[in-house]
């Protein structure tokens, strides 16, 4: 651990938050964040509800539009421009809440749908790929299958798989387990380990704090609108400098 | 040591013919007065219609003004275009129903030849010049009877459905001129009835076009019929796109899709598949009032019936030339409604 954080303080700078502000409506959800996410660094977004965590995320692949700040993702800053937005989502993979698969879709159609059309990957070069992610993910016996014909855990397995398939530098994942029966949970965790020790740069917002502390370097706490406290993992846990925080960790640790 | 349950057969008068007579028709007193009520009831109608099928009714009418009911005015002569016309449309529908489970090539081959098929109709029953000698032309304005009914139906419904679509679409931009067109042109469309589009289509289409271009009246029934349908159509697409969560556009987002790509691959197959059985519905529906064209000046298979009714040796037979136009239009309604079926069925496969 010691040393892959030296290794990342040399690493670039891959996202670049500064000054982040949104609003929905009156509500000001997003109140001048400012954030650096190294390559390969993987950071978790914690936080108590209603506090923008999400909607932070969302303004880096442009899901949400930020109304005030910069954002500049791998050298391309963030702007009305759509083709600046289309680059920056092509970079970025992104796992939902709620799975968000394509229904009217197989799954192995799902995962190959976007590396065909927006990458131009042969048909043929698009399955293999698809199958080694399937493989990678542990479910390719599904691949002929329709989502709404496997369970949650797996549903969501797939759509990291469909994330990877574009090649993305950054994968950024929504809450990837709160939609999940228990004894899901732990097969999708045990996914994103894997993506985490390969070295891929992730930002999860997640209440799985095992899972922090297993393989993330950093973790931001997030609430009212900002970042309340920063740090790495170790630190975080063990010292947390912020009342909030110490709240928050004696409410979510207890049991 | 676990328990083994033995086996039973279930009760002689819970199962089989028996069983269910008991249960379905007589359960009750009252069940078994409402059976006795209905089969008497059955019996009476039946007998009444069979009675007058079989024996009183007079069919040579029909049999004797088939080929009219059929084609109308269309020239003797020059029936064996309607007849390879048929031919092409049964090949193809037997060529669908033989590859109906097939994928890839087959499909896109049997696709175009769908699509191929209606101006290669159009042009066998239409012909060219009124001087050549190979397929000589035959004005839409003898077009009648059910060849002219089944033409209004198929081109109205062909070419309302992409123009539905766009409007849908359009009505949901965000760019208020495309809205406010839309929207505006789907209301003032809903808000009349068909027979005041079809006599604006006749009386204004003209105006608007240049005076080179002169319509038939065929083709200008045509197009009021399909403006029309294709705002109808517009508002049952629209319901299908409300349907389709948010997470969907997103997901489709994040992956890189732009715009276009996002409802064409993601958006627009689940939202129309929703949307089937309404809009089948509202074709069936269009097919019906294909008799509409009537009051035009147009022959079509009702028309036709009509003046079959009016003819010297068959005076008073309205009964047997209407029972038979409604079995005509009673046979291809419901193949509209079971394809329909048959279509949510293929494609509900893995719907969640």
């Amino acid at each position: 651990m010691q040393n892959e954080n030296e290794k990342q303080n040399t690493a670039e700078d891959i996202i670049v938050c500064r000054d982040v502000h949104k609003w929905f409506g009156d509500f000001h959800v997003l109140r001048g964040v400012d954030a650096t996410i190294k390559k390969g660094e993987v950071v978790v977004v914690c936080g108590p509800s209603g506090g923008g965590k999400s909607t932070f995320i969302r303004t880096i692949n442009r899901l949400e539009e930020h109304q005030r700040g910069d954002i500049i993702v791998d050298g391309i800053e963030l702007t009305t421009d759509l083709r600046n937005i289309h680059a920056i989502q092509r970079e970025i993979g992104m796992v939902f809440q709620q799975f968000n698969l394509f229904p009217h879709l197989k799954v192995i159609d799902n995962v190959t749908l976007a590396p065909i059309w927006v990458r131009r990957w042969s048909k043929d070069k698009a399955v293999q790929v698809a199958m080694e992610l399937l493989e990678r993910v542990g479910i390719p016996e599904q691949a002929d299958k329709y989502p709404g014909q496997l369970s949650g855990g797996q549903q969501q397995r797939v759509a990291i798989a469909r994330a990877l398939a574009m090649q993305p530098k950054i994968m950024l994942f929504d809450e990837p387990t709160s939609a999940l029966d228990p004894e899901m949970i732990k097969e999708v965790l045990d996914v994103m380990v894997e993506l985490a020790l390969s070295g891929m740069t992730m930002i999860v917002v997640t209440h799985e704090m095992g899972f922090a502390k297993q393989v993330a370097n950093r973790i931001m706490f997030f609430a009212d609108g900002n970042i309340v406290e920063e740090n790495a993992t170790d630190e975080f846990f063990v010292n947390p400098r912020e009342p909030r925080t110490r709240l928050f960790l004696s409410q979510i640790l207890t049991h | 040591m676990t328990v083994q349950s033995e086996v039973l057969k279930p009760p002689r008068t819970e199962v089989g013919l028996l069983g269910w007579l008991k249960k379905n028709l007589f359960s009750t007193w009252y069940n078994i007065l409402l059976t006795f009520l209905s089969i008497a009831f059955i019996y009476v109608v039946l007998r009444a219609i069979l009675t007058w099928v079989l024996r009183d009714a007079r069919w040579e009418v029909v049999t004797t003004n088939f080929q009219v009911f059929m084609i109308g005015r269309y020239p003797i002569k020059e029936l064996w275009r309607v007849l390879v016309s048929l031919g092409i449309v049964v090949l193809l529908a037997v060529l669908t129903w033989i590859f109906r489970k097939a994928e890839g090539p087959v499909r896109r081959w049997l696709v175009i030849g769908w699509l191929l098929s209606l101006p290669l109709i159009g042009i066998l029953l239409r012909g060219f010049s009124r001087e050549s000698t190979f397929l000589p032309q035959v004005s839409e304005d003898v077009w009648s009877g059910l060849m002219l009914t089944l033409i209004l139906a198929v081109v109205g419904i062909v070419a309302s459905f992409p123009l539905g679509v766009v409007l849908a679409l359009g009505r949901r931009s965000e760019l208020p001129v495309i809205k406010v067109l839309c929207t505006v042109y789907i209301e003032m469309i809903r808000g009349v009835p068909l027979i005041s589009v079809l006599f604006m289509s006749q009386l204004m289409l003209p105006l608007f076009l240049p005076p080179e271009l002169r319509l038939s009246t065929v083709m200008r029934a045509l197009t009021g019929m399909t403006l029309f349908s294709a705002a109808y159509t517009a508002e049952n697409v629209r319901g299908g796109l409300a349907s389709i969560p948010r997470g969907q556009y997103e997901a489709a987002r994040a992956v890189g899709l732009n715009e276009v790509l996002v409802m064409i691959l993601i958006v627009l197959p689940q939202a129309l598949r929703a949307v089937i059985p309404a809009i089948v519905g509202q074709f069936i529906s269009l097919f019906k009032d294909t008799t509409l064209v009537a009051i035009v000046g147009l022959l079509d298979l009702l028309g036709i019936a009509k003046s079959v009714v009016g003819q010297q040796e068959f005076i008073g037979l309205h009964k047997e030339v209407y029972a038979f136009a409604a079995v005509i239009f009673f046979i291809f309604c419901y193949i509209l409604s079971y394809a329909s079926r048959r279509l949510e069925q293929a494609l509900g496969v893995g719907e969640r």
